[in-house]
């Protein structure tokens, strides 16, 4: 089994003590096959048990360990230390504040994905009796590929936009609402446009991808963001050019 | 009873006027939106020609003149380059805003950029013929 040391520089904050953040290095003996975040376990068993950090699956599911490596949003479970030569600079998330370590406070994401409603809001209410709703193939892939979300905000780290305009909806949130926009089954598309069609929503997207870029799962949240434009931008030229067609 | 829980979350500030410097991805971007201003410029450009072609035959042929100094060369080579820079990388993206789905399948991504560019063609070809190139 080949192990190496390898050097990681951690962004360290505890609220209690210290008045900003700063960097702690560590040298970590890791095995080949490691993960950041199985560096970051051995730290915090072997070394150094105050460091504070999220993880749960350590398998890009529960979307619970993103964090700046080397600059980039990572899920610490999906980054191979192989692949990093030299010291790694281990921060939390941008964009987000820090809570303590390399946990941030996600209150503002939580809060946001609340807003758009990202639940099936049934077109007509059906009881149990009825049936289920049934969904083909094709309407099933219209939309699957943003279920893949995980919440893991990579794609709020990597949002310039986002880093400029905290009250912005985001990338995530917005992609969930298409999501639910686009599946045949729904119909809360109108309540959803009033959160993601305002100003705070989709218009504070530039469609500078890097959303796309980082996203572990292949979201392209950024191409929800787009759809949704064009769909408002309808929405707009219908009911001021078309008013005949209004209900 | 539990201990009281202390937080002071700390907030890293953006730097306002040099965030694209922190990733080169955010440099690219900031290339492709700057490169709207050559665009913009060279419409001027036209426009300003029109005054020139209403104002009679001295000053539209001052005009050309000017257009033929080194100066209004180079600008033209610039522009060229930095519009196209804009057209590739907006056509590129095209495919995200627009998917094509059909059955249980999406257009590949190649299908809707190819279109936009067979368009761009056939549009400057027919403006090229307009103008009397060929």
């Amino acid at each position: 089994m080949s192990e190496r040391l390898v050097e990681l520089e951690v962004l360290r904050y505890n609220p209690e003590t210290d008045s900003k953040p700063h960097f702690q290095r560590y040298s970590v003996p890791c095995r080949e096959e490691w993960v950041i975040l199985d560096a970051l376990n051995q730290i915090k068993e072997t070394i150094d048990a105050t460091l504070s950090y999220r993880w749960s699956c350590h398998m890009a599911v529960c979307g619970s360990c993103g964090m700046m490596i080397n600059g980039e949003p990572k899920l610490a479970c999906k980054s191979f230390v192989r692949n990093y030569d030299g010291v790694i600079r281990v921060e939390p998330l941008a964009h987000f504040p820090i809570e303590r370590d390399l946990v941030t406070v996600i209150d503002d994401f939580m809060g946001k994905l609340a807003r758009v409603r990202p639940y099936l809001i049934p077109r007509e209410a059906k009881t149990v009796e009825q049936g289920e709703y049934r969904q083909t193939p094709e309407e099933l892939k219209r939309y699957k590929q943003y279920t893949l979300c995980i919440n893991c905000m990579l794609c709020y780290a990597a949002c310039p936009e986002y880093g400029l305009i905290p009250k912005f909806i985001g990338p995530a949130a917005i992609s969930m609402a298409h999501r639910y926009n686009l599946d045949s089954r729904d119909g809360g598309r109108e309540l959803r446009q009033e959160e993601i069609a305002a100003s705070e929503g989709v218009w504070e997207c530039s469609f500078a991808g890097a959303c796309s870029e980082v996203c572990p799962e292949h979201v392209d949240p950024a191409a929800a963001l787009q759809q949704v434009k064009i769909a408002s931008t309808i929405d707009w030229f219908k009911e001021h050019l078309m008013p005949w067609l209004k209900k | 009873m539990a201990e009281k829980v202390t937080r002071r979350p700390y907030v890293r500030e953006v730097p306002r006027t040099r965030w694209f410097f922190r990733h080169p991805r955010y440099l690219r971007y900031m290339a492709r939106e700057v490169t709207c201003l050559f665009i913009g410029a060279y419409t001027l450009l036209m426009v300003v020609g029109l005054h020139r072609l209403a104002q009679g035959r001295a000053s539209w042929e001052a005009f050309l003149e000017m257009l033929r100094s080194p100066w209004s060369i180079a600008f033209h080579g610039l522009a060229l380059g930095f519009s196209l820079y804009h057209t590739i990388t907006w056509f590129n993206l095209t495919p995200k805003a627009l998917p094509v789905q059909i059955g249980e399948g999406f257009l590949p991504d190649a299908v809707i950029a190819g279109a936009h560019y067979a368009v761009w063609a056939l549009l400057s070809l027919i403006l090229l013929k307009l103008a009397g190139a060929y």
